[in-house]
């Protein structure tokens, strides 16, 4: 499969990135490089076999449902690029 | 002996018995940096004045008799773990102005024990790299030749060590980022098995491979680092609650009758020869201290890389989804929430990270989250499942670390599928989620540090470290220091 400038914009808006032209082009040419080098897995007979997303089998790690101390108002809001109040502040969501 | 090339153990005898003040060794750590930094470039953030309190905290524990091994010892971490109220950047400028309110369990528990922070070190940003090429602050350089890269990801937590900036360091792995590093600046490097450390406060790269580990200047140092670090972690669910042994206690056991496992994936013929030939070395020499060798295959070996960078990348792809401009870190101005979005994360992230966000987006998108996505994560299970069944008949496993000496810089930076291969020899062991380790083995004709990767069962640090140690003992490669 030949990756196109077109897949690179469909793939950018889904990871909210605004790319170049040139990183455009560049992705291009890599992402098609790395996919094809990666094609090697389709030789692979995985029939059967359960994939692995944690490599430590666990089961849910549970604790008690209690109230314990945040870190709070100011140091939460600390490295807020902006701030309205006690709030995040962002640009308008709606006209 | 000068201060700053002292093991934690040399210069924990000489605060304990005061030929020596915490201060006295601070201000000597600070003053090796200012001199070697401008070659070396290990540093993101010096913070001087807070080692320097640390220290007179020191002197004054020492003096009342209440001294851990590490009181007092001046220690550097990885920009990757959040220290309250200390600059933490991940080597990324989209967190150039970024402050946690919190510091990470690994570096609270070496403060704990008295230690003393000298900085913040350089790194590839978020993680994501093999040369430390990609930190938004500047690139590292080898303190054996500073035409060379000093491998990466914790680059700066390895050269820092090698460079006589730091006693230990601590950094992470998600890929070969402890290991390579280490063999290509001769130090200790030990990724611990996945669970084995609290990875909370460590900024995320790929959650199922990442973990948290120590560079040294030997073994029984990062034994005592590990010893402190390891354990549950509340904070952490994926840390298991498991016993910490005593590592330093077992490291003089030898190895005698120890089963080595050979597997003939990693022993390839594009091999670069200076490295073969320590490989070849190191394996007589533990012949000769009375260990069996056992040839082994590990079948799957060839398809770790593709299968790395499907499934790390997908994990990068949503953990980075929260730099987005609100809470912290850069924001770009913007008139509409989805430009300053896409704005911020693009001015802020630099292009390995975008490449990798590109590529874990793709893989785990709608019509390929099958075929690229759940197709790796079985073949990780066959992976694993090839580590598994191969320690059934043998203790640890002997391998090289990287398939060559450290490269220079600029030379696999157009080419990333090239960067990706060199991470060949380390990156099976985080799919499998088992132990290793990365010591001193040789040098290449031109000088250059070679490592030699040590493969533990899961949670079997203590082996791994007792054939290191068994292996230190027997040579005198940890012994050289870069002349810089």
């Amino acid at each position: 499969m030949k990756m196109t400038t077109a897949d690179v914009e469909y793939v950018a808006r889904l990871a909210r990135l605004e790319l170049t032209p040139g990183e455009k082009e560049l992705f291009a040419g890599q992402m098609d490089a790395i996919l094809g080098y990666v094609e090697k897995l389709k030789g692979v007979d995985t029939e059967g076999i359960i994939p692995t997303s944690h490599a430590v089998p666990m089961e849910n790690s549970f604790r008690e449902d209690v109230v314990r101390p945040s870190i709070g108002l100011e140091k939460a809001l600390a490295n807020a690029p902006e701030r309205a109040g006690s709030f995040f502040a962002v640009p308008k969501v709606i006209e | 002996m000068n201060i700053f090339d002292m093991t934690i153990y040399e210069l924990h005898s000489a605060l304990k018995d005061k030929q020596l003040s915490s201060v006295e060794a601070t201000t000597a750590m600070l003053e090796r940096i200012k001199s070697v930094e401008p070659q070396v470039g290990s540093f993101i953030t010096v913070t001087a004045a807070g080692a320097l309190a640390a220290a007179t905290a020191a002197d004054r524990q020492i003096a009342a008799g209440e001294c851990t091994l590490l009181t007092g010892i001046p220690l550097a971490i990885k920009d990757i773990f959040l220290t309250e109220g200390v600059l933490t950047t991940c080597g990324s400028r989209i967190l150039e102005n970024f402050v946690p309110p919190y510091s990470a369990t690994s570096w609270k528990k070496l403060e704990g024990r008295g230690a003393v922070l000298l900085g913040k070190l350089n790194q590839d940003e978020f993680a994501m790299g093999s040369s430390n090429e990609s930190s938004a602050y500047g690139i590292t350089r080898n303190p054996w030749d500073t035409s060379c890269i000093p491998g990466g990801s914790s680059g700066g937590s390895a050269a820092a060590v090698a460079a006589g900036e730091a006693i230990a360091t601590l950094g992470t792995d998600t890929g070969g980022s402890i290991r390579q590093p280490a063999s290509h600046c001769g130090c200790v490097g030990l990724k611990p098995t996945y669970g084995r450390v609290s990875r909370y406060g460590v900024i995320a790269y790929a959650s199922s491979l990442d973990q948290v580990g120590p560079l040294t200047r030997d073994v029984a140092d990062c034994a005592a680092m590990l010893g402190v670090i390891a354990g549950h972690d509340p904070m952490d669910s994926t840390s298991v609650d498991t016993p910490v042994p005593d590592y330093a206690a077992s490291l003089t056991k030898g190895v005698k009758g120890l089963k080595i496992g050979l597997p003939k994936e990693y022993f390839i013929a594009g091999l670069d020869p200076d490295v073969q030939r320590a490989m070849d070395a190191a394996i007589e020499t533990y012949r000769r201290l009375g260990a069996e060798f056992v040839d082994i295959s590990l079948p799957h070996t060839d398809y770790a890389v593709a299968t790395y960078y499907l499934i790390a990348t997908a994990e990068a792809s949503s953990n980075l989804a929260r730099y987005d401009g609100v809470r912290f870190g850069h924001r770009a101005d913007a008139d509409c929430l989805l430009d300053m979005y896409n704005k911020s994360r693009s001015e802020g992230f630099g292009v390995e990270v975008k490449r990798r966000i590109m590529l874990g987006t793709y893989a785990l998108s709608s019509g390929y989250y099958d075929a690229y996505y759940v197709k790796a994560q079985k073949v990780r299970t066959l992976i694993m499942n090839d580590f598994m069944a191969t320690f059934a008949n043998v203790d640890i496993m002997l391998t090289p670390v990287a398939p060559t000496p450290a490269f220079k810089i600029g030379e696999k930076v157009n080419d990333p599928l090239q960067m990706y291969l060199s991470d060949i020899f380390t990156i099976p062991v985080n799919l499998a989620g088992t132990c290793a380790m990365s010591l001193p083995a040789g040098f290449s004709n031109s000088g250059l540090p070679i490592g030699l990767q040590l493969i533990g069962k899961p949670f079997d640090e203590e082996t791994v470290l007792r054939a290191g140690y068994a292996f230190e003992q027997a040579t005198e490669w940890h012994l050289r220091k870069a002349t810089i």
